[in-house]
C-alpha cells in the first residue's frame, strides 16, 4: 500500500510538472499582457484538475499494468521465438498501443467535428464518430505496419534513412493527389501517435531485438522505429482521405 | 443528466479502447510464450487505473485544455490587442501577431525542456556520441527547434501559405542533413520529432492553430487550421542533426587544433 501511494504520488508530480509550463506561460500572459477577465474560469480550473488526475491514474495503471506484461512479451518474443509472432506481436502492439492513445482520440474528434462543420461529412454525431473512428483506425493500421518495417529492418539490416526518405518522397507525391482538406490534419498525425503509451513499449521492443540479434547496435538499431511509426500514419491518413473523397464521389 | 450521460459514454469508448490491446497482450503471454502472468491483481487494478485515468483526462481535456488554445487563440488575435488587422486590400498583417509569435515560441520552448522522453533521448544520444554531445545542448537545441516551428507554423496560418510547402521544403533540409551528418546521431534524431509532442502539449497546440484559423479573416479551419503538430515534429529532426553536425565539427578541430598550432 505504501508502495502504491509513493508510485501514485510520483506520477501525480509527473503530470503537474507536464503541465506547470503551460500553466505557467498561459497565466502571465493573462495577468501581464492580455488582462482581461477570463469567463468560465472556474471550469477551465476544474478540467486542469480533471486532466491532472486522469494522466496521473493513467500513467500510474500503464506501469502496473501494460508496460511490465508488454515489456516481459516484447523481450521474450525478440530473443526466442519465431518471425511470424514477432512480426504478428509487433503489429498487434502497435496498433493497440495507437487506438488507446489519448492525444490522437483528442485529435480525431477535433478533426470531426471540423469536417462536419465544413460541410465535409454529414453533421450528425453518427458520421462525426464514423469519421474519427475510421481515422484512428487507419492511422493504428499504419503505426502497427510501421513496427513490422522497423522491426524487419533491425532484423535485416535495411538502411534506415534510405526508408525514410522514401517514406517522405511518397508523402510529397501523395500531397498532389490528396484533397486539400486531409493534408494538415494527415501531416499532424505523425507526431500525434507517439506519446504516452506507444514510446515506452516500442522502445523495449526495438532495445530488446537489437541486443538479441548479433553484429546489431543496440544503441543505433534499436532506434528508429519511433521515426518510423511518425512517417506512416502521414501516409494512410492521406490514403483515407483519398479513399474517403472517391467513395463520397 | 447531461453530465452524466457525457460521463457514461466517455467510460464506454474508453473501455473499447483499451481492453482489445490487453487481452491480446495476455493471450500472447499465456499462448505464445506460455508463461503464467506474473501478478493477475497488479494487471486488473492497474487496467482500472488505466481506464478511469483516460476517462477523466478526455474530460478535463474537452473541459480545459481545448477551450484554453482557442481562448488564447482568440485573445491573442483580438484586434483590441493587435490594433487594424486588415491591410488596404482586406488581406492580414502578419506583422501585427507579435504577442501572438511570442506565445508560440514559449509554449513550444517551455513545453519541450519539461518533455522526459526528451530527457532520455538526450541521455542516449550523448552515451552514442561518446560524450560529444551535451544533454543541455541537446535539450535547449530541440526546444527551440519546436519553439521555431510552432511559431513558424502559426505565421502559416495566419499569412494562409500552404503547408506542404514548408513540409517538403523541411524534408529537403533533413535529407541534405542526413547525407552529412555523424551515422550515429541519424535514428536518435529521427525519433526525437515523433517524441516531442506529449499528451498535454498536442491538444493545446491543435486548438491553438484551430482557433487561430477561426479568428483571422479568410482563413478556414478545416484547411488552414491543421499543422502546428506537423512543425512540431519536423524541427526537432533538423535541430539534432544540425547539433550532431556541429559536435563532430567541434570535435575534429579539436583534435587538428594541436596539429596545426
Amino acid at each position: 500500500m505504501q508502495e502504491a501511494i509513493t508510485a501514485l504520488w510520483g506520477d501525480l508530480l509527473g503530470s503537474l510538472r507536464d503541465l506547470a509550463p503551460i500553466v505557467l506561460v498561459i497565466g502571465s500572459f493573462q495577468f501581464l499582457i492580455l488582462d482581461q477577465p477570463v469567463e468560465s474560469a472556474a471550469e477551465l480550473l476544474g478540467g486542469t484538475a480533471l486532466v491532472v488526475v486522469g494522466l496521473t491514474f493513467f500513467v500510474y495503471g500503464l506501469r502496473l499494468a501494460l508496460f511490465p506484461v508488454g515489456e516481459s512479451l516484447a523481450f521474450s518474443l525478440a530473443r526466442k521465438g519465431s518471425l511470424f509472432w514477432l512480426l504478428l506481436f509487433a503489429f498487434v502492439l502497435g496498433f493497440g498501443t495507437t487506438m488507446a492513445e489519448p492525444a490522437l482520440i483528442a485529435v480525431t474528434n477535433e478533426a470531426a467535428q471540423i469536417a462536419a462543420a465544413d460541410g465535409v461529412i454529414e453533421s450528425t454525431g453518427q458520421a462525426r464518430d464514423w469519421y474519427a473512428t475510421g481515422m484512428r483506425l487507419t492511422v493504428a493500421v499504419a503505426v502497427g505496419l510501421a513496427l513490422v518495417i522497423g522491426v524487419l529492418r533491425i532484423l535485416t539490416g535495411w538502411s534506415l534513412p534510405l526508408i525514410i526518405i522514401g517514406g517522405y518522397v511518397t508523402v510529397i507525391a501523395m500531397t498532389g493527389l490528396a484533397p486539400p482538406e486531409i493534408i494538415g490534419i494527415a501531416y499532424d498525425s505523425g507526431g500525434v501517435t507517439t506519446s504516452t503509451v506507444t514510446v515506452p513499449l516500442v522502445a523495449a521492443l526495438g532495445i530488446g531485438l537489437a541486443s538479441s540479434v548479433a553484429e546489431r547496435n543496440p544503441m543505433t538499431d534499436g532506434f528508429g522505429l519511433i521515426a518510423l511509426a511518425s512517417l506512416t500514419p502521414i501516409i494512410f491518413v492521406l490514403g483515407y482521405g483519398m479513399l474517403v473523397q472517391w467513395t463520397l464521389s | 443528466m447531461d453530465l452524466v450521460l457525457i460521463v457514461a459514454r466517455t467510460f464506454g469508448r474508453t473501455v473499447l479502447d483499451v481492453l482489445p490491446v490487453l487481452s491480446f497482450l495476455v493471450a500472447f503471454q499465456l499462448l505464445v510464450i506460455r508463461r503464467p502472468l506474473p501478478d493477475w491483481q497488479k494487471i486488473l487494478s492497474g487496467t482500472v487505473f488505466v481506464i478511469v485515468g483516460l476517462s477523466l483526462f478526455l474530460l478535463g481535456l474537452e473541459q480545459a485544455l481545448f477551450p484554453v488554445g482557442r481562448l488564447m487563440a482568440r485573445q491573442l488575435s483580438d484586434p483590441s490587442l493587435v490594433g487594424i488587422t486588415t491591410s488596404a486590400d482586406g488581406s492580414v498583417l502578419w506583422q501585427q501577431f507579435m504577442w501572438l509569435y511570442a506565445f508560440a515560441f514559449l509554449i513550444g520552448f517551455s513545453t519541450t525542456i519539461a518533455e522526459p522522453s526528451l530527457l532520455a533521448v538526450a541521455i542516449k544520444a550523448n552515451e552514442v556520441s561518446g560524450g560529444s554531445v551535451h544533454v543541455w545542448g541537446l535539450r535547449v537545441t530541440v526546444a527551440l527547434g519546436v519553439a521555431i516551428g510552432i511559431t513558424l507554423g502559426c505565421y502559416r496560418i495566419i499569412s494562409g501559405t500552404p503547408l506542404h510547402y514548408y513540409i517538403i521544403a523541411g524534408y529537403a533540409v533533413v535529407v541534405v542533413q542526413t547525407l552529412f551528418a555523424p551515422k550515429l546521431i541519424i535514428p536518435l534524431a529521427y525519433d526525437s520529432g515523433g517524441v516531442t509532442t506529449s499528451t498535454v502539449t498536442v491538444p493545446i497546440v491543435t486548438a491553438l492553430g484551430l482557433g487561430l484559423a477561426e479568428h483571422i479573416p479568410g482563413r478556414s479551419p478545416l484547411l488552414d487550421g491543421f499543422g502546428l503538430v506537423a512543425f512540431a515534429s519536423l524541427f526537432p529532426i533538423i535541430a539534432v542533426l544540425a547539433y550532431g553536425q556541429l559536435a563532430a565539427l567541434r570535435a575534429s578541430f579539436s583534435k587538428d587544433s594541436p596539429r596545426s598550432g
